[in-house]
């Protein structure tokens, strides 16, 4: 296994901390260091750090770049300076080619950072439909990522953020802010205020060259706020908690954004794009599946893949699902007939044979 | 952690333990360390008969399901209900929290299992 995947510039401090190492879309990352449930704790209520290096970063620029983008994606990406924009990529037929945020680097450049595993996919999409001036690079190579999330992550990155611009930065920056080139420590960053946990915090790109040290400075500052490392396991339970889509589980060739729940990211007004006329039929209400969240009531766990019955009809499938450990109750996202997705509305779902009941509930399951 | 005098171990990383003419049985330190956080187990029905390598009770952790095999045959005659609640206790303690009793078709049984010398050579090779 070692021999066919990647590492990331962290391996070595993952390994050393006690990570549990796996095949990540052929990458070696951690699932976790010492307890996916202490982990995922830990980020709720103090700070975690995840090692998200594998994700793929590609940089679009030229002087028709704006314009290209404008039709690739779905959502709207004029924003104010310093505005990160989260926004699906669609095929013609609405279904999701990647989810992404874009990030303006300068006036015709642009940064788009997708799922690690989707990133050659992207890449090709973006190339296939390249129109005017417009220049496609892969600089996935060229970028390491480490997510610090956590309602410590502030005060950690204070810390480290000695100069006082840097402090003054960190004030006025929102969530979903980012700023290209700041300096934490003596390691210059990009830096986010983005995330995929459900609570505050930061995401920070560097050069892979300055991972590890960045990676080692956090974890020593953040010791004393409570910082821990936290692996995929833990990631995963944050974002399904959050109702954060997982591309290849929420969103996919066939789970179009608003199937998804995502129709605030489709922006019709703004043009023509690629997807543009399936996507707002689908908005005015022609469509037959969509998510909906739901809480087991009988004890059982759902996971992805089970399928879904209303009134004794199989009506869908569970999408994500599991234990969740901050409301502590087995939860999940499916896939169901409209009909069925409204709240409130009883399921059953089939765990090994059995069906069990569930009920609809509200997206997202926690909020901060 | 101790592992019981007399422990019995399969391939699929379960224990048995004779006591008084019946089996409990269980995960091994092994397996609930693969596991991750327990956060659910299924339980058997007592009166169920069940043949040695028959699944028996479900484990889950937050990041998978996974099938528990009975080491013998006969029938269930107990089961331990303090993991209906307390699931995790498999990962603090797992040969002192069994799953379930057995009681045995055929003692013998218990012979083809391994034991613990062959136990710890047989997860090593698993690494």
């Amino acid at each position: 296994m070692e021999n066919e995947c990647r590492k990331t510039p962290l391996y070595d401090a993952h390994v050393k901390a006690g990570g549990k190492m796996i095949d990540f879309y052929g990458w070696l990352l951690p699932v976790q260091y010492s307890s996916i449930l202490k982990e995922h704790e830990n980020v709720r209520t103090r700070a975690g750090l995840f090692d998200v290096s594998h994700m793929g970063e590609i940089e679009v620029s030229g002087s028709d770049a704006f314009e290209f983008l404008q039709y690739m994606l779905t959502n709207d990406i004029t924003a104010r300076p310093g505005k990160a924009v989260y926004s699906p990529m669609c095929y013609a037929d609405g279904g999701t080619v990647d989810d992404l945020i874009v990030y303006k680097q300068s006036e015709n450049s642009f940064l788009l950072v997708v799922n690690a595993s989707n990133t050659d996919k992207d890449f090709q999409w973006l190339q296939d439909n390249r129109k005017g001036n417009v220049d496609i690079k892969n600089r996935s190579d060229e970028y390491a990522q480490i997510a610090l999330q956590g309602p410590e992550a502030e005060n950690i990155l204070r810390s480290l953020a000695t100069a006082a611009d840097a402090q003054d930065v960190l004030s006025g920056m929102k969530f979903y802010r980012y700023v290209n080139e700041i300096k934490i420590g003596d390691v210059k960053v990009m830096l986010s205020r983005t995330g995929y946990t459900g609570e505050d915090g930061f995401e920070l790109y560097c050069r892979p060259d300055d991972a590890l040290k960045l990676w080692d400075m956090l974890c020593d500052k953040g010791a004393a706020f409570g910082l821990m490392p936290a692996g995929l396991g833990a990631r995963d339970t944050l974002r399904l908690e959050a109702g954060l889509p997982l591309y290849g589980q929420e969103l996919s060739e066939t789970i179009s954004p608003v199937m998804a729940g995502l129709g605030r990211f489709v922006k019709p007004g703004k043009g023509d794009f690629i997807g543009r006329e399936a996507l707002v039929s689908q908005l005015e209400g022609n469509m037959s599946h969509m998510l909906a969240g739901f809480g087991m009531i009988d004890r059982a766990i759902p996971r992805t893949g089970y399928e879904v019955y209303h009134d004794g009809r199989k009506v869908g499938h569970v999408t994500s699902g599991g234990f969740f450990p901050t409301l502590k109750k087995n939860m999940g996202i499916a896939l169901v007939e409209v009909s069925c997705a409204g709240e409130g509305t009883d399921l059953e779902v089939l765990v090994r044979d059995r069906k069990y009941a569930a009920r609809t509930v509200k997206l997202p399951f926690y909020k901060r | 952690m101790e592992i019981y005098e007399g422990m019995k171990f399969t391939k699929e990383h379960e224990w048995a333990r004779e006591e008084g003419g019946k089996v409990y049985i269980g995960i091994s330190d092994y397996a609930q360390n693969a596991l991750g956080d327990i956060v659910y187990v299924e339980l058997p029905e007592t009166g169920k008969k069940v043949k040695a390598g028959d699944p028996i009770s479900v484990v889950e952790s937050v990041k998978t399901a996974s099938d528990i095999y009975s080491p013998v045959s006969g029938t269930v005659s107990g089961v331990n209900e303090a993991l209906a609640d307390s699931p995790e206790l498999l990962n603090e303690d797992p040969y002192e929290n069994y799953i379930a009793v057995i009681d045995p078709d055929d003692l013998s049984e218990l012979e083809d299992l391994m034991d613990e010398e062959e136990y710890r050579e047989f997860c090593s090779r698993e690494e």
